[in-house]
């Protein structure tokens, strides 16, 4: 499917800003509450309506873009740093470090979708937005570090390794300033579409009451939304969709930069 | 083969000793007495020792990682050592019917868009039925479950008043599809773009090339060569992606009210219920290991081409 790169790289940028500089021009404070006006319909001063507090949504979304964009890219991050370190030695090296990475990364795989995630965070009993990171960030590294063993496995059998071995160049070296730069594409590619799961994680997390507490995210508005959609599904609305057009947005892209950067893998 | 069988299950098996040992280590580091956190602040010091004995909480470390090895082998996942002795089995034998019912919906549901979306985008690659498909599964890969339910709800439910509320009491075949719409999208995106590229890939080998030249119909060969081909690795995602239908039913269940394993679970951690929590978690994911250890072996039977013996 082409065309479609641009109207995400777009949606993204979009989000990107009202993370970065939407607080500062939200319509009112987010600790305003407002108990004369509870669950009031959208309206001139309340573009998404109020909650049940009284709590201006449309202000609340915008702050929950920032939740969602600083759990998007941080655990995306440390799943990166983690995944791409791990991965990398285990395919250059081999032997026992591969073989306990490998069974390491197995056993993780084994706890399907966010069902760690809510274990780490019912162990921590406290979840903030670190945990929450750090819960998804646990799973998540275990991908990364897979696909960047196999793309390091290939590379290694290359001339180019041999080459600089024969050079006398050290193994770190030959990692980092020779083989690494040239599995980024495949990664780059995994990295875009982690960032939407992690976003739609969070999000999932929240609206089972498991996701950072006390922040606007998203998911906890959806949850909130939930209780009420029969007497006012805007309240639901407004933040699944946000939810559902930031990953749609960060997935065209993803999909645009496998083509461009990962040609392999191409579904054609 | 055999060793390939041998190896394969003997790696389950490791998979299977790390998951115990990561949940028995999670747990144990949840803060504060989880004595108090099950029977409350105020319950008698005579009930807390009880139970604690019971648990086994005052044993070493060791000791408690054999009961819970214990446990597994035995199949009863942990006692919750109430009055009538119920063990965390008990209860998942009243909850697994419902998720297993919801999941295999769901796979049903995700199969009928995806099987012909996806075919009839192989054959006609870029053309709008294939960019329309490629659009409509992006959309839902990305709509998050918990607010599809919602919104099917207010359309089908309330709205058109064509199928049951959650809280009407109704179950049965109506009460199924829309939960098992909501879980299935997901999955239906995912298998629609699966089909479509390894039927293009199969499309383009030289043996169907060969059945073309000797005359056999397109129809034909799409539908006797081409497609058993090509649903080959598509039931290996299948088997993934067992996985992400029972993490989703988490979400699912809440959304509908429907008991099952997520509610269990989800109750169990309002509650605190640590031996619940456990319990839930191993079995979801020693299901999971199960799965995806039997699609492996059914991989081995169905494509007879696929050498295990690397």
């Amino acid at each position: 499917m082409r065309g479609l790169a641009p109207v995400g790289a777009t949606i993204v940028g979009l989000v990107l800003l009202v993370a970065i500089f939407g607080p500062f021009f939200a319509p009112y404070p987010l600790d305003l509450l407002d108990v004369t006006k509870q669950l009031e319909p959208p309206s001139a001063a309340h573009w998404f309506g109020t909650d049940e507090n009284g709590s201006d949504v449309f202000t609340q979304m915008i702050y929950g873009t920032r939740v969602a964009a600083i759990v998007g890219v941080s655990t995306v991050a440390v799943c990166l740093f983690v995944g791409v370190l791990l991965g990398s030695i285990s395919g250059f090296m081999g032997g026992w470090f591969d073989e306990a990475i490998m069974r390491l990364t197995e056993i993780l795989m084994a706890f399907p979708g966010i069902l760690l995630a809510i274990l780490v965070i019912f162990v921590t009993q406290e979840p903030s937005l670190l945990a929450v990171v750090g819960a998804l960030s646990l799973t998540g590294w275990s991908g990364y570090a897979r696909l960047v063993r196999g793309q390091v496995l290939l590379e290694r059998e290359r001339e180019y390794v041999e080459a600089a071995r024969a050079l006398g160049f050290g193994t770190g070296r030959i990692l980092i300033r020779h083989v690494l730069p040239n599995v980024f594409g495949p990664v780059i590619v995994q990295a875009t579409f982690g960032v939407a799961g992690a976003i739609l994680a969070e999000a999932s997390l929240s609206f089972l009451g498991l996701g950072p507490q006390g922040q606007p995210s998203w998911g906890a508005l959806l949850d909130q939304g939930a209780t009420y959609f029969l007497l006012t599904p805007y309240l639901a609305i407004f933040p699944g969709l946000a939810i559902m057009m930031t990953v749609l947005g960060i997935n065209f892209l993803g999909d645009g930069l496998r083509d461009a950067l990962d040609p392999r893998s191409q579904e054609t | 083969m055999a060793t390939f069988l041998i190896r394969r299950f003997l790696a389950s098996l490791l998979v299977i000793a790390g998951v115990v040992t990561l949940v028995f280590l999670a747990v144990r580091l949840v803060p504060g007495d989880p004595v108090s956190s099950i029977l409350g602040e105020q319950a008698l010091e005579v009930d807390k020792q009880a139970l604690r004995d019971c648990l086994g909480l005052d044993l070493p470390l060791t000791s408690q990682y054999a009961s819970l090895w214990g446990d597994v082998l035995n199949g009863t996942l942990g006692e919750l050592c109430d009055e009538r002795g119920v063990t965390v089995t008990d209860k998942l034998i009243h909850a697994v019917p419902s998720t297993m019912e919801l999941a295999l919906a769901s796979l049903v549901i995700a199969l009928l868009i995806a099987f012909p979306l996806g075919v009839a985008s192989a054959l006609r690659p870029y053309s709008w039925v294939d960019n329309t498909s490629a659009v409509l599964a992006l959309v839902g890969i990305s709509v998050p479950n918990f607010w599809l339910g919602p919104m099917l709800l207010i359309v089908f439910s309330i709205v058109l008043q064509a199928l049951p509320n959650p809280g009407s009491g109704v179950n049965g075949l109506s009460a199924l599809i829309l939960p098992s719409i909501t879980l299935g999208s997901a999955l239906s995106g995912k298998l629609m773009r699966m089909i479509r590229s390894s039927l293009l890939d199969v499309l383009t080998q030289d043996f169907i090339r060969t059945a073309r030249a000797k005359g056999v119909p397109r129809w034909r060969v799409v539908w006797k060569h081409a497609l058993r081909n090509a649903l080959i690795p598509v039931v290996t995602v299948l088997g993934l992606q067992f996985g992400a239908l029972l993490s989703g039913a988490i979400i699912v269940e809440k959304v509908f009210a429907r008991p099952g394993v997520g509610t269990l679970l989800l109750d169990a951690i309002e509650g605190r219920n640590y031996v619940v929590v456990q319990g839930c978690v191993l079995f979801v994911a020693l299901a999971y290991v199960t799965v995806n250890l039997l699609t492996d072996l059914l991989y081995g039977v169905v494509d007879p081409r696929i050498r295990f013996d690397r």
